[in-house]
């Protein structure tokens, strides 16, 4: 899949934002006044930054609220409204403890709750592609979770629960990137199964429908970053989890505490990068290109 | 509603015959002419004269080769479009409405003036059918002409998708699948029609016909053969000078 920047930041950031919300909606850390409006300030920043960059992968933003329709069928169409929801309920949440300080427990707990739905869908609207079997797995929405959680926890500056959440989202990552290589062997999708030629003897793909290259080749046939993607998983592993959890590990001051957050998030947007770039779509068997 | 109807009245669809596609592309050509001219935004090129020329086609086609164990390789050429699938999976991402499933005869179809160009329709399906307009930023998708075949201005003969109006070969049948005594369920039926990646479970409408099986010379030399003395012989007179002093040049 084509990496667009527009999709890895959006995933990237919003993940981190709710996260820090859930964590700030359930009290942790337990703040009033400013330190609060600067961790909610963070917070909102983050999440609606995210969403904001992804409607710039869009052909007609000018539309975007037909999208709060279809939440019957559509994740896309659940994440808007779960997003929304979230963001509505803890901006509330948020001016109680600001400017009032107020803990609204019930409305906490609430937006709590939407914020983890709100990265949950968007897990879900990768991993329900049965085109892309490197998505369509059960470890995509607990790798999209934990990361939400393992961020929030250290940007919410909560120690043991961020160590704890790291350790968990590192393993994470690694059964997706163990589980993930296979996945499109086990999907058995070949050439063969996609021209329906594959009892005859083995199929090459012979001549492309075209000399130039087209949308779908753009957008769902990246080979160019397959290249780096071993060194890049260690890269994000080291920056993401590793050195964080090292840094926590020996209860930082305020500086290290700020790299450790700033690795982590580098960490997690190279991880997302190879997200997009590694995964293979299907419909590359038909230009031969899997 | 991007929710699938549980069933469809009518079923409409192709039947493609890899057996007797030419690979001409007139079927991608006719296409593309018909859907630029009339429903929806027309399909756009970017840098159609240049060095990168790219454009907007809802029907391609790509040639194949099959390397049988036992007999020569054979080319097929192999022309894809919309399946018009019953379990869609294009249908349900969509977060606007904009994509459906027609309860009346099972096309899918793109309201473009609700299409917010998200491109998620096109990462769900499996075929490569969808593709985004470079220019008007919206989905398009092969309609199976439905301006055309209902469209009671055209002389009868005219009412199927262009593609099938054009082609040359006969190698594209339209019809009701839903309807089995229909041109296309007799075809599938005795040709052995079949479903492209059926493991991706989306119930595809449109079928393809394998190529039938070649036929080979072996064992069926004319009993008169070994008496066919070779005519070829060393040329005489004219002809033999004339060879001669070709030779010597």
């Amino acid at each position: 899949m084509h990496p667009a920047p527009s999709v890895i930041i959006f995933t990237s950031l919003s993940g981190l934002g709710f996260g820090l919300l859930t964590f700030l909606g359930l009290g942790y850390p337990d703040v009033s006044g400013w330190v609060a409006f600067v961790f909610f300030l963070i917070a909102f920043a983050l999440a609606v930054g995210g969403l904001l960059a992804s409607t710039f992968h869009l052909g007609h933003p000018e539309r975007a609220l037909k999208a709060f329709t279809q939440w019957r069928s559509s994740w896309l169409s659940r994440e808007g409204i779960c997003a929304v929801a979230a963001l509505l309920v803890m901006g509330i949440y948020a001016l109680g403890v600001v400017f009032f300080d107020q803990q609204w427990r019930l409305l906490g707990v609430l937006g709590a709750v939407l914020s983890v739905a709100t990265v949950f869908t968007t897990s879900m609207i990768y991993a329900q592609l049965k085109s892309i079997p490197r998505w369509n797995m059960v470890v995509t929405p607990a790798m999209f979770l934990m990361f939400s959680l393992a961020g929030g926890a250290l940007l919410g500056g909560q120690i043991t629960a961020a160590l704890v959440l790291l350790i968990f989202a590192a393993a994470v990552q690694l059964l997706y990137w163990q589980h993930g290589d296979g996945a499109f062997a086990r999907a058995a999708s070949t050439i063969g199964t996609a021209t329906g030629l594959g009892s005859r003897g083995e199929v090459r793909a012979f001549e492309p429908p075209h000399t130039g290259t087209n949308y779908l080749l753009r957008e769902f046939v990246h080979v160019v970053g397959r290249k780096h993607a071993q060194k890049l998983r260690v890269i994000s592993f080291v920056l993401g989890f590793v050195l964080p959890i090292l840094i926590l590990f020996v209860h930082p001051g305020h500086l290290l505490a700020l790299i450790a957050i700033l690795s982590h998030v580098a960490g997690v947007f190279v991880s997302r990068w190879l997200f997009f770039a590694q995964a293979e779509h299907v419909v590359g068997l038909y230009y031969g290109k899997r | 509603m991007t929710t699938l109807p549980s069933s469809t009245t009518r079923k409409l669809g192709l039947v493609i015959d890899l057996d007797t596609c030419v690979g001409c592309h007139a079927c991608v050509i006719s296409c593309k002419g018909w859907n630029t001219e009339n429903y929806g935004a027309p399909l756009s090129d970017q840098d159609p004269y240049g060095a990168d020329p790219v454009g907007t086609f809802l029907n391609r086609v790509h040639s194949f080769e099959v390397k049988p164990e036992d007999s020569p390789p054979q080319l097929i050429h192999f022309p894809k479009s919309c399946l018009h699938c019953e379990d869609a999976p294009c249908v349900t991402v969509c977060p606007t409405g904009a994509s459906y499933k027609r309860v009346e005869d099972g096309i899918v179809l793109v309201n473009e003036t609700d299409c917010i160009g998200c491109g998620l329709c096109a990462w769900s399906c499996p075929y490569g059918a969808r593709e985004l307009d470079g220019a008007e930023k919206v989905m398009k998708k092969c309609t199976l002409c439905v301006d055309r075949i209902y469209n009671e201005n055209l002389p009868e003969e005219d009412r199927e998708p262009a593609c099938v109006r054009t082609c040359p070969a006969g190698a594209r049948h339209f019809g009701d699948f839903a309807d089995p005594d229909s041109n296309v369920s007799k075809l599938t039926a005795e040709r052995g029609g079949m479903d492209l990646m059926p493991e991706q479970g989306t119930k595809p409408v449109n079928k393809y016909l394998p190529p039938r099986q070649k036929d080979s010379w072996e064992g069926e030399v004319d009993v008169l053969a070994p008496f066919l003395a070779p005519v070829a012989e060393e040329p005489k007179g004219f002809l033999g000078w004339l060879d001669k002093t070709l030779e010597k040049l």
